[in-house]
């Protein structure tokens, strides 16, 4: 099995201690380690120091609070398929979560850990850009929230700075709110291919608010804007939500690899947010 | 307390379930050292210079070898298991992208990584050839520019059948299909990765190696050669291994390297690979290009196959299979069906890829023979229009056929192929289930149902036929009772799975009465077991399995005599019934084996010419191969709007003659099964057109999971093997054989109401889709 | 660190991974490594009485925690009933994957005592077998919920 070079490593005690070791150079945080120890491992990635928060229980946590969903960074995959009022607000959690990684990573993986990593293929990230969550950066002087759909600026890349964490992620809870995910791959656990996030906020017959996240295809922020925009207004019937569908796999960005060519990727784009726009839309009907 | 044959739980199990195997990367020497390769980043360069001055100041580096190294020991090449040379560490050029370069030993694992980042090779990249179908391109770059006298990449053609009397079959053919068929690069992937633990000890001379081997007194033999070291002062031992499928036949570079650091260094030297090295450097399987065609009747009788095959050797031919088989049993494409005519001709070429192609549980390439010739009579059966089942039905071999000389010569021992067929289709309500596809087809729902079946060809093999590297394929075995009755069993064959410390126990249990748990079976070691070439094929039962019986039965045959002194009665005047000898007509006047051993040992007179104790051996070379069959039928269902093939039900009946344990003949089969939806659903190792393997990862070469298989439905029928001494067949590879074309058979016939013919493995939810829309791609070249 | 109830306080390098430090400093060989990319579960131990895969952990991460192996699933000499379902079901073949799929059907077991097929196939679902074809690993698992005292 191949291993990590040489590296320092710290556990943080508090969260004010974590940040300010993160203020120091060429350190890493360290959470569920399931992305960022891989890398170590394939030398891909080779900080300087790691910085364990796994102690900062004061991060880990899925509360409704006021209006909004409010999960810790630190929360794990698990605690979020196993969160009932998670599941009950955004049924989408629960579609994701039950196709990240395997059973046993998700036990350790961390909600914010994924986010961070920033990987194009990661399902969350479109999960919460779809919900049109906001994420709470900490730093030494206090907080900041950066909405999800502006916390990413590339591939592994995202706005969290030296000498910062991600805290908590919100989710703003509007009644009549349905969701759903649908993702395609080659095998169970397996990266995603292609996947579609779909949040629909109904007033009456007409689309208030539709949020489309779009995982592994290039779409920018993860969203399929246009589509959303062409949602607003309109009824929910087959052929918007058809249209939709057709508008977001014409805007993404699917590169050939070895999940599949570009031509059946936008395919799947269209065909999973459809069904995921459908799903999302009977669940409002159903009230939840 | 079982005796004989039959479902018993397993005596090897104690020390797995508590974590207590002796796996190689288990074993720890005192002072112990770790090896590890540099790899080749390029799949064609050649080397300018290997500078290795940093690697060697690393505070905890002991050694540092290269081919230069190596040269100088005339080990910098080595043979292959198919009378080629394979680099150990290169020295003039790298020829696939993972080749070995370099090794590096240090005082613990991660210093030894660390160590390889210290070593600089100047490469001079060269283009490589990465499309076998361009291999033989005049122009090609020469892979083997090494070899003198070479011409190009081409290694063999080899030919079986008669070429002219088919040709005449398919001129005078109603119905003449053909179709171009991948089965692409697969790799065994055993959970547990090659490794060794050399140890040679400078003052006695001796060399002992741990290793994951599957033919522990092959290799020592070839150490013994290579490496010019007298045989008897090696010892080569397989301890407890993770899975074998083939993966652990072949000597690797990194064995003998570990083993030439041991003896530089004067400590032991542990060497295991990552899985990313087992995937890009180890064995491979299959890779054949394939052109199939068959003749028929306008009525569904099958009269002839034809096939031309392009086999992909890689950078060095490393296949595993007898000498006189360069494509390996190939020859059995004829398939389960009596034909007027059969012909192929495989051509092998060199590419810029790790060494390989028999592995996997293959069979030597029956895997590949099995799915060309399953997959044409769904062709057929497409193009007549006619049920798929129905026309194997009319095609299989009759039990009145047996022994059956093939259109290529193999003479399959036994079989009754249409119940075994008929077996399958009732398990699986064949009928039923092709109302219940009308019904969803009418729907707009695709569930496809994929039949196969297969004729295998075990137990390599009698000596006038078969040697690999001119060694017999004969196996013995050393069987001793002791005077208290228990016994011990030698055996030349070991298992990584398949069960052995109990199944040949059982053999001796069966023959002789003396319980499977009294019976000590003993594999593995060169030191305390008699030679024979291992285990792989499917062949330790129809090899070993026979040779137990054999020696089981003189043991036997010795007891008679020593019975006879005890009870001063003739020997011909005793009955055996199992565990004692007794007078015939005088049920209590018997003696048990135990109490027969104990009197062989002891100063009891025995007869001129009987010698006492209680033992025997047998070197067995068997008069045939065994021919195990079966039916398979898959069940699936397939999403039109993304491809996705789900595997609703699998049904398999086998039949290996008779079960030494059904318990583990059915474990074997269902591992098998297992393997079939992983290769016709998502495994293949891929190039991109530079050369670079993509499939180096469990990322990216995908195993199937406990998600993806469904509960699998078991039948069988029992045809005895008339030439095997317990007429046991064998059943190892028999279900990695038959699953796949079962697999792809059902998601074709799925994609039926989309006119889809044939698509090529992985069938990928990619690959689905494309193939409903008319242009299903090549899976073996990077997706683009 | 305590593993299997016993503590141990050991200096090491912080790049150490966790399955090295068990296997290699403790001696605990039981559990496995088959890849590099934590898809195939060999290594699976429990830290904190959840199981983790120990190849994608550091040691220095479970310093002050509790580690339970497949050396730790036995109970003063009694096999667990996990144990014996593989023996009774045939649910192993080479034994690679085995202390990995054990140690997770045992935290199933604890949190679902009587679990569906189903259930069962989705908690292995991140731990790769070659051998079996998963079928006697799951009735191997289904024995044990239904002799919950194991036998004898």
């Amino acid at each position: 099995m191949q291993v990590p070079s040489h590296v320092e490593y710290e556990r943080a005690t508090s969260v004010e201690h974590a940040l300010s070791l993160l203020s120091r150079p060429d350190t890493r945080v360290l959470a569920g380690g399931h992305s960022l120890i891989p890398m170590m491992k394939l030398r891909l990635a080779q900080p300087g120091v790691l910085v364990d928060i796994n102690d900062l229980a004061e991060l880990s946590y899925i509360r409704l609070d006021g209006g909004q969903l409010r999960i810790g960074a630190l929360a794990r995959h698990a605690d979020l398929l196993d969160s009932a009022v998670a599941g009950q607000l955004y049924p989408i959690f629960h579609d994701a979560e039950r196709v990240v990684a395997d059973p046993i990573v998700r036990l350790w993986g961390t909600v914010g850990g994924s986010l961070c990593q920033a990987d194009p293929s990661e399902d969350l990230s479109a999960v919460f850009a779809a919900a049109r969550a906001v994420a709470v950066i900490r730093g030494q002087d206090g907080d900041r929230q950066i909405p999800v759909r502006q916390f990413h600026l590339g591939p592994y890349e995202t706005v969290i700075g030296p000498g910062e964490l991600l805290a908590e992620v919100r989710v703003p809870v509007h009644p009549g709110v349905g969701s759903a995910y649908e993702k395609v791959a080659r095998r169970v656990g397996d990266w995603s291919i292609a996947a579609a996030g779909a949040v629909l906020r109904l007033s009456g017959h007409r689309i208030e608010d539709a949020g489309i996240g779009l995982t592994a295809v290039g779409a920018e922020h993860f969203v399929a804007a246009e589509a959303e925009e062409f949602l607003r207004g309109r009824a929910p019937d087959e052929e918007n939500l058809r249209e939709a569908a057709t508008i977001a796999a014409a805007r993404c960005h699917p590169v050939a690899d070895q999940r599949g060519p570009e031509d059946y990727k936008r395919h799947l784009v269209a065909e999973l947010t459809a069904r995921a726009l459908r799903r999302a839309a009977e669940r409002t009907r159903a009230g939840r | 307390m079982t005796t004989g044959f039959g479902r018993m739980p397993r005596k090897e199990d104690q020390r797995f379930i508590r974590g207590r195997g002796r796996f190689v990367d288990d074993i720890s020497l005192p002072g112990m050292l770790y090896g590890a390769v540099l790899r080749s980043p390029h799949p064609h360069a050649r080397i300018v210079s290997v500078d290795t001055i940093a690697a060697e100041a690393h505070p905890r580096v002991r050694a540092v070898l290269t081919g230069e190294t190596l040269a100088g020991r005339n080990l910098a090449w080595m043979p292959t298991l198919s009378g080629d040379t394979q680099a150990v560490l290169a020295t003039d050029k790298v020829r696939f992208q993972g080749q070995e370069v370099a090794f590096v030993v240090a005082e613990d694992r991660y210093s030894a990584r660390d160590a390889l980042e210290l070593i600089d090779v100047e490469y001079e990249p060269l283009p490589p050839v990465v499309d076998a179908r361009r291999a033989l391109d005049p122009g090609a770059p020469v892979v083997r520019d090494d070899l003198p006298g070479r011409d190009g990449n081409h290694i063999f053609d080899w030919e079986a059948g008669d070429a002219e009397r088919t040709e005449r079959v398919f001129r005078d053919a109603e119905v003449t299909v053909s179709q171009d068929m991948l089965y692409p690069r697969v790799h065994p992937a055993p959970l547990e990765t090659c490794g060794i633990v050399a140890d040679f000890d400078q003052v006695s001379g001796k060399l002992t190696i741990w290793a994951t081997t599957q033919a522990p007194h092959a290799h020592r033999t070839l150490y013994a050669m290579m490496a010019g070291l007298p045989e008897h002062k090696i010892r080569v031992i397989s301890p407890d291994i993770g899975g074998g499928f083939g993966n652990k036949v072949p000597i690797y570079p990194g064995y003998l390297c570990a083993i030439t650091a041991s003896m530089i260094t004067g400590r032991p030297v542990k060497w295991v690979e990552d899985r990313s090295e087992n995937l890009m450097s180890g064995s491979f399987a299959r890779d054949f290009h394939m052109r199939g065609e068959l003749a028929a009747g306008r009525d569904g009788t099958i009269r002839a196959v034809r096939v031309t095959v392009l086999a992909d050797h890689g950078a060095f031919n490393g296949a595993a299979q007898p000498t006189r088989y360069p494509a390996g049993f190939f020859g059995v494409f004829t398939g389960s069906y009596d034909l007027e005519a059969a012909h192929c001709r495989v051509t092998g070429v060199y590419t810029n890829k790790a060494p390989g192609g028999v592995a996997y549980s293959c069979s030597f390439r029956i895997t590949e023979a099995v799915y060309l010739v399953e997959r044409m009579v769904d062709v057929l059966a497409f193009e007549l229009g006619m049920d798929q089942a129905g026309l194997r039905m009319r095609n299989l071999l009759r039990p009145e056929q047996f022994p059956y000389t093939c259109q290529t010569g193999w003479v399959y021992d036994s079989g009754d192929y249409p119940r075994t067929l008929r077996l399958a289709m009732d398990i699986a309500g064949y009928e039923k289930l092709r109302k219940e596809q009308e019904a969803e087809r009418a729907r707009g729902h695709l569930l496809g149902i994929g039949v196969s079946f297969f004729t295998e060809a075990v137990g390599a093999g009698p000596r006038k036929h078969m040697d690999i590297l001119g060694f017999g394929m004969a196996d013995g075995v050393e069987l001793r009772v002791h005077p208290t009755g228990t016994a011990v069993l030698r055996i030349s064959v070991q298992t990584q799975g398949q069960g052995h410390e109990t199944t040949f126990a059982q053999i001796v249990a069966e023959e002789l009465g003396i319980p499977a748990e009294d019976v000590e079976v003993v594999h593995g070691d060169t030191d305390q077991t008699p030679f024979g070439l291992g285990t792989y094929g499917s062949r330790s039962t129809p090899v070993s399995g026979a040779a137990t019986a054999i020696a089981a039965r003189k043991v036997r045959e010795r007891a008679r005599l020593v019975a006879s002194a005890m009870l001063e009665a003739d020997p011909d005047d005793l009955d055996w019934e199992r565990g004692r000898w007794f007078v015939r007509g005088d049920p209590d006047s018997g003696r048990t084996i135990a109490q027969i051993a104990m009197a062989a040992h002891s100063s009891l007179e025995l007869p001129d010419g009987v010698e006492g104790q209680l033992d025997a051996t047998c070197v067995y070379n068997p008069p045939n191969l065994t021919y195990p069959f079966g039916a398979y039928i898959c069940v699936v269902d397939v999403d039109p709007g993304t491809g996705k093939v789900d595997v609703r039900r699998f049904i398999a009946v086998d039949d290996c003659g008779v079960r030494i344990n059904p318990m583990i003949v059915e474990g074997q089969v269902h591992g098998g099964l297992a393997d079939g939806i992983g290769m016709a659903l998502m495994e293949s190792i891929v190039f991109d057109a530079d050369g670079n393997c993509l499939g180096g990862s469990f990322m990216d070469y995908l195993l199937p999971t406990s998600l993806e298989c469904p509960s699998w439905e078991l039948g069988a029928t029992v045809t005895p093997s008339p030439h095997h001494p317990i007429g046991a067949k064998g059943i190892g590879e028999s279900a990695t054989v038959g699953s796949p074309p079962a697999v792809v058979n059902a998601v074709i016939d799925a994609l039926r109401p989309y006119g889809v013919r044939h698509a090529d493995m992985p069938l990928t939810p990619a690959q689905v889709w494309r193939a409903i829309q008319g242009r299903p791609f090549r899976t073996d070249l990077a997706i683009t | 660190m305590t593993v299997n109830g016993t503590e141990y306080a050991r200096e090491v390098e912080p790049r150490l991974l966790l399955i090295h430090f068990l296997r290699d400093e403790l001696g605990l060989t039981g559990s496995h490594w088959g890849c590099d990319t934590s898809n195939c579960g060999s290594c699976i131990v429990w830290l904190d009485d959840r199981p983790v895969k120990a190849c994608t952990l550091l040691a220095a991460m479970a310093d002050g925690r509790s580690v339970r192996t497949v050396e730790g699933l036995e109970r003063d000499g009694r096999l667990d009933p996990v144990q014996q379902g593989f023996v009774e079901c045939h649910g192993l073949q080479c034994g690679f994957c085995t202390p990995g799929m054990m140690m997770t059907a045992r935290w199933l077991l604890d949190r679902h005592p009587d679990p569906a097929e189903a259930q069962i196939r989705e908690v292995i679902s991140g731990q790769i077998c070659r051998c079996t074809g998963y079928e006697n690993i799951v009735r191997s698992i289904r024995w044990a919920a239904e002799h919950p005292g194991g036998t004898r």
